[in-house]
């Protein structure tokens, strides 16, 4: 079982995560690798669940989603309003139920959407559960209607672009453009302290493990298969009896599920959950790492993800008005030069063979 | 080009846990968007304070030391701002930042500033509700922009009102108190329209027309508008076409600057008016001195300057005073020393900070000129002191900031006699 | 004081309104604008006019233009003409030239709306019996809304005397509008003035009737009750007219957006996400054009767009060209992969455009004839939407005879639908991959042309676009032009009778609502392919 999961490079992969789990909490700790940095691998470890959970719907079962920001947003906002109830009366107005901005627009109670968000497990529930829901709706309807390639892939942009709109709206109740920020605490933990943090760094390096193993688990068993058959020729895998719809959903919600539980890490870590998520640029910014790391190799989406990240991360403090020229430069070398991804640099020489394949109809 | 490297090499080293050997200098953190949709405000900030602080250079530094401005580029994405933030203060070690436009951005690096006790200047007019220890407010607060328009505009003999504006907390918030002073000048609920457009919103055609329907009731009729940036070109290049002259159905913006105005033809729009505590034309040395340095500077004749502009020229010279007067960059001492600091600004008066972190300003209503200039046309007679907990919203009504010691809170309830809201 | 000073104009205008006046008199009286104070200019102002002399109206007209300053030195008024930096002064009554003066050395005489407002009124007085049928319509037009009962005369007068019938109307219109501004004139003359605006319609009358309150009599305030119902009821009729219309104007924004963009990802099958910083270069080009016009051939600044369109047709399509030739055709068979790399170009173009120009707006102006709005019953059309309409109907009937009529269209479909056989049957296929994706870009940037007329010119102008773009082209059916045409005027229409239920906000969730669940029953657009190419 355990070999049949850890190939050699996840196994190396997994090393590398074992060691980082423990290493910068005690490097950190020992003073020799800075606070700042913390937050922000544990930042970049959410973008690599989110890129691996894409990997899975995308490497895997050839479903372009254009749309998952949306999932790992939802998770996110889940988190979020728990941390928002738990500022409690801290709040600027010191209202002990509403959220600062529900006070100066004058709501009167909270509304009914919030309720139970003031329990931790409730919240966590809430974003594995809503992400899900969202998926299972969505792909129940889209693949059943058989709607598949860019025609899946625009809807998806559709639908995370309309909840961006929503969520944007302040009537919805969610802090409009500002979103949710201002968070006090964690399950009493505080958020601005170095402990909690190199905490939360942890649980994201624990989750990433997990994702990566659940989503082997998935491709390396006999479902695994049939969603790569489905990948590569929908048409034939239907006629062989096959029942495509129920294995794509599996793997959509599945792969949603992981995309909101990452999120819900995220809000804690970078502190302030906004609309701007939902945005279909961040969504594209996802496929781009997968790309980048090389798609259908999981553990490539999580390599590039930390790449780009890291890349923006870095060049937009080192070179702030040629950046942009650095990373489009990089985006269209790796596609042209580097077909397989980065990972693909490591001689990984079992690449599926959809990389020569066209999946658009023309 | 050469602190671009130095910068460079100075993260990188840092970023593999070596200390960095601190020049002589004083760094200053510039933290404005360079990329992303808020770059078109943005940038031109950032341009203004090198401007600054290269004069400042060039009358001898700040304590016997240079400044050097420490540039990033936060690409208009929220969690960046803090995670830049993060990084001017922890990695470069700046002494105090000079940043951020939109609120979202400012909500998203405020717990920063707080966590590593540094010091924020924000120049954008903003919504208020608001007043961080850490943070000084340079730009206008609802009471320095929002009422004296509408008061000017009241005078003008304006009945029937609309407040226009895109969905976001600043328009959300000073139209909920615009709504409230309106009503309580006795203005019918029947005769205040109010509408919300989403962020960079380009088609106005139905809107301009429900302006239209709405301002031909028989009643003078007049538009307070909070439209975002972006969105107002398509908004004044409709308004222009359909005929909205400022003689019937004027507009008073609030987020529409000379900048704005340079990307549209201003010959329809002449009479349209915005609320501002400063103009381009405004007619003082101080401002031709300031006009002509950023010219010289930007290297065009054809640059304009705006109010938020302005108020990075208040909040640094503000800043270098307090540096000066506490001896040190220490974020303690020139916090406590910025309070009382006045600075001239650039209509000639002079400009303190108060001690919830806001400063003095005059307002000034101006009509939009066919050369894209803003001409005062009013101007309030004293300077009006920025409140942080605008008196319209029933729960902020109560609260006030001080930051001087002993008092030392930003949301103090005078009902309950509490610092933190009306709670513990 | 300012009471008095108006008092000692009102005198000396009355004084002198019976006899001819000197130049002298009125120069005298228009030392009045030596000030700061809004009150006394506009006093001075009511002041001339009321001398009633011709001459009055080119002072009135510069001072509302913000035309009229006065010399630090020894306080004369002067009309001005921007010479460089410097200003060209003429006397503001006759128009003699009286030689140049510095910037620095006049003073701008300040005005405000209440001011303009106030001319408009005086200036309608003053030039009722003009020769020009145009500027008495204005006249006119500006007593209606100024309501001056002290105009009443000169109308009455200027009735009689006028041979133009829409002109005649307006004036009744004017002089009924006068009427009603006082609920002491005769009822008869009234109920007739209220007819009059019954007549007129539209959303003013509306707004004048609004204003007959208790204070009238009975039977007026009956009628004007009645010919509010009736100009209401036919507002309502032409607000469906005005959504039609609106909705028209916005599919056709999206249309011109989209219809690039269905050729390289209908035909190509390539997802081009620089389409939208291609629509951005013809929006730049169109500036960039205006600006040489500005400063070396003013004159034409009404044929700026015309020259700006083909070039911007040849910078974009070249733009694209390279874009196929340099990355895209390395790609094919990738298709997804091209959504990476255009992504890669998109950052790319976006930066360098914001490194060149700057990252502000720049303005792009709309040229006379695109400038303004005429009013077809109650709907008020804008000509800058008409011509855009016009403009992407014409750019789409003529990619229509490409592709059906030239031999590259020809090749294209042949390429689209078998690209083995095609090459065998002698056809360039690389040649005609660049031609079609350089044909999208071009037309991507012939839509910043038409786009800049409405809307930001800013390096974020593509970002803004491309997601609708998209929608447009799916909502369709990827691949028929057709089927863009019909998108984009089902997306723009449904969003324009949406907003005014809902919001723009909300309007435009639904419509993305209403995309989604649309693709559930037709997964290929409203115009699919069909055929073994659909399942390739």
């Amino acid at each position: 079982m355990l070999s049949r999961l850890l190939d050699p490079r996840t196994a190396i992969f997994m090393a590398i995560m074992a060691a980082l789990t423990i290493g910068v909490p005690v490097l950190n700790g020992a003073g020799l690798l800075p606070d700042y940095l913390v937050p922000l691998l544990g930042k970049w470890l959410c973008y690599a669940i989110l890129a691996v959970a894409l990997d899975l719907v995308w490497g895997y079962a050839g479903i372009l989603s254009l749309g998952h920001g949306a999932f790992f947003a939802l998770g996110g906002y889940a988190m979020g309003m728990h941390l928002m109830r738990e500022i409690g009366p801290r709040g600027v107005y010191g209202d002990p139920i509403l959220p600062d901005f529900m006070v100066f627009l004058n709501w009167k109670e909270l509304p009914w959407f919030w309720l139970g968000f003031d329990s931790f497990p409730f919240a966590l529930l809430m974003a594995m559960l809503v992400p899900g829901l969202l998926a299972f709706v969505f792909g129940w309807l889209a693949f059943r209607s058989r709607v598949t390639g860019v025609y899946l892939s625009i809807i998806t942009q559709a639908m995370t672009y309309a909840l961006y709109l929503s969520f944007f709206r302040n009537e919805m109740g969610f802090g409009g453009n500002n979103g949710l920020t201002d968070f006090k605490d964690v399950l009493g933990f505080d958020l601005q302290s170095g402990s909690t943090r190199a905490g939360l760094f942890v649980l994201s390096a624990v989750l990433l493990m997990l994702t990566v193993l659940v989503c082997r688990a998935v491709v390396t068993s006999k479902a695994g298969k049939v969603l790569v058959a489905v990948r590569d020729a929908e048409s034939r895998t239907r006629f062989l009896g096959y029942r495509v719809e129920g294995y794509k959903l599996f793997v959509f919600v599945l792969s949603a599920v992981i995309a909101g539980l990452a999120g819900a890490l995220y809000t804690p870590q970078v502190g302030i959950i906004n609309p701007s998520e939902f945005a279909p640029a961040e969504s594209i910014m996802v496929v781009i790492w997968v790309a980048i790391g090389g798609r259908g190799t999981l553990i490539g989406a999580a390599l590039g993800a930390v790449l780009v990240a890291a890349m923006e991360s870095w060049l937009t403090g080192v070179a702030p008005e040629l950046w942009l020229f650095a990373l489009g430069a990089m985006f269209v070398l790796v596609t042209l030069f580097l077909p397989k991804g980065v990972l693909g640099l490591f001689g990984a020489g079992n690449l599926p063979a959809f990389a020569k394949r066209s999946e658009v109809p023309a | 080009m050469r602190k671009i490297i130095s910068a460079a090499v100075a993260a990188m080293a840092l970023s593999w846990g070596a200390a960095a050997t601190a020049e002589e200098t004083i760094k200053v953190g510039v933290l404005h968007s360079l990329s992303g949709t808020m770059a078109i405000s943005e940038t031109t900030l950032k341009d203004a304070m090198l401007m600054l602080i290269e004069q400042q250079n060039a009358k001898g530094g700040l304590l016997g030391k240079k400044l050097e401005a420490v540039v990033v580029d936060p690409a208009s994405d929220w969690p960046l701002f803090a995670e830049k933030a993060r990084e001017l203060i922890s990695v470069n070690e700046v002494s105090a930042v000079f940043g951020c436009w939109t609120s979202v951005s400012r909500k998203s690096v405020l717990p920063v500033f707080e966590e590593l006790n540094s010091i924020l200047f924000y120049p954008v007019q903003y919504e208020g509700e608001e007043s961080q220890r850490n943070v000084f407010y340079t730009g206008a607060a609802p009471n320095q922009q929002a009422i004296p328009a509408v008061e000017y505009l009241m005078d003008q003999g304006v009945e029937r009102w609309v407040l226009a504006g895109t969905d976001y907390v600043y328009p959300r918030t000073t139209n909920k108190i615009l709504e409230q002073f309106l009503k309580d000048k006795g203005v019918a609920e029947e005769d205040i329209m109010i509408n919300y457009t989403p962020f960079g919103h380009s088609d106005w055609q139905t809107i301009v027309s429900d302006i239209k329907a709405f301002g031909s009731a028989g009643k003078k009729t007049a538009v307070v508008s909070t439209i975002n940036g972006d969105a107002n070109v398509p908004f004044y290049k409709e308004l222009a076409n359909q005929g909205i002259a400022a003689t019937d159905i004027p507009v008073v913006a609030f987020s529409v600057g000379e900048e704005e105005l340079a990307g549209l033809d201003t010959a329809p729009l002449v009479g349209h008016l915005a609320a501002w505590n400063y103009f381009m034309s405004a007619d003082t040395p101080e401002n031709a001195e300031f006009i002509d340095a950023w010219h010289a500077f930007i290297g065009s004749e054809d640059r304009v300057t705006n109010d938020p502009m302005e108020a990075h020229y208040i909040g640094f010279n503000m800043w270098v005073k307090a540096v000066e007067a506490a001896g040190t960059t220490d974020p303690d001492a020139v916090i406590d020393a910025l309070v009382g600091v006045s600075v001239p600004n650039l209509t000639g008066g002079y400009s303190a900070m108060m001690p919830n972190h806001h400063i003095t300003k005059p307002v000034l209503i101006g009509e939009i000129q066919a050369d894209g200039q803003i001409e005062t046309v009013s101007e309030t007679p004293g300077l009006v002191a920025g409140d942080a907990w605008s008196d319209f919203l029933p729960d902020s009504k109560p609260l006030i900031s001080d930051w001087r010691a002993p008092l030392s809170c930003g949301n103090f309830n005078t009902a309950t006699g509490k610092c933190g809201g009306a709670g513990e | 004081m300012r009471a008095l000073l108006c008092s000692f104009f009102m005198i000396l205008a009355l004084a002198s309104a019976s006899t001819a006046e000197t130049l002298d008199r009125l120069r005298e009286i228009s030392a009045g604008f030596v000030t700061k104070d809004y009150g006394q200019v506009q006093a001075t102002a009511e002041a001339l006019a009321a001398t009633g002399d011709a001459r009055v109206a080119t002072a009135l007209s510069a001072l509302r233009g913000g035309d009229l300053r006065f010399r630090k030195s020894d306080k004369q008024v002067f009309r001005v003409e921007k010479v460089g930096r410097d200003y060209a002064l003429f006397d503001p009554f006759t128009g003699e030239a009286m030689g140049q003066a510095g910037s620095r050395e006049t003073s701008k005489i300040k005005v405000n709306n209440a001011i303009r407002n106030a001319i408009d009124g005086l200036l309608g007085g003053l030039t009722l019996r003009a020769d020009d049928p145009a500027i008495r319509l204005d006249a006119a037009e500006a007593l209606f809304k100024s309501r001056d009962p002290g105009a009443l005369a000169a109308l009455g007068s200027a009735i009689e005397a006028e041979t133009d019938g829409s002109v005649r109307d307006a004036m009744r219109e004017a002089r009924a509008s006068i009427l009603l501004a006082s609920a002491q004139n005769e009822p008869q003359a009234l109920i007739e003035a209220v007819e009059t605006i019954r007549a007129r319609g539209g959303q003013d009358a509306l707004g004048l009737l609004a204003q007959i309150g208790a204070d009238y009599p009975e039977p007026v305030q009956e009628a004007a009750a009645q010919a509010r119902r009736g100009i209401e009821q036919s507002l309502m009729l032409w607000g469906y007219g005005q959504s039609l219309w609106q909705g028209i104007s916005l599919g056709s924004v999206l249309l011109l957006a989209a219809i690039g963009l269905a050729i390289t990802f209908g035909v190509m099958g390539v997802i081009n996400m620089a389409h939208g910083e291609l629509v951005m270069l013809g929006a730049y080009t169109t500036f960039a054009v205006q600006e040489v016009i500005r400063t070396s051939a003013p004159h034409l600044f009404d044929v700026s767009l015309l020259i700006a369109a083909p070039l911007a047709f040849l910078v974009a399509g070249a733009v694209g060209v390279a874009i196929e030739r340099g990355i895209v055709r390395y790609l094919y068979g990738r298709a997804l992969e091209t959504l990476l790399a255009t992504w890669g170009v998109s950052l790319i173009l976006q930066q360098a455009v914001r490194t060149i120009f700057g990252p502000n707006n720049r303005e792009v102006g709309n040229p006379s004839w695109m400038s303004g709005a005429f009013e077809l019953g109650e709907m008020t059309i804008t000509y800058n939407r008409l011509w855009i309409l016009v403009f992407a109907l014409t750019v789409f009937v003529l990619l229509l005879l490409i592709l059906k009529r030239t031999p590259l269209g020809l090749q294209m479909r042949a390429v689209t639908q078998n690209r083995a056989m095609a090459a065998d049957m002698g056809v360039r296929t690389a040649w005609v991959d660049a031609m079609t994706f350089g044909l999208g870009a071009g037309i991507a940037g012939l839509a910043g042309v038409a786009l800049s007329q409405i809307d930001n010119v800013s390096p974020n102008l593509g970002q803004s676009y491309i997601v609708d773009s998209f929608m447009v082209v799916v909502f369709g059916g990827a691949g028929n032009l057709f089927g863009a045409l019909a998108g984009a005027f089902t997306l723009g229409i449904a969003n324009k009778f949406l907003e005014p239920l809902a919001g723009a906000m909300l309007a435009k969730i639904a419509v993305l609502v209403f995309i989604i669940l649309f693709i559930q029953k037709r997964p290929r657009g409203l115009f699919a392919i069909r055929g073994r190419a659909v399942e390739n």
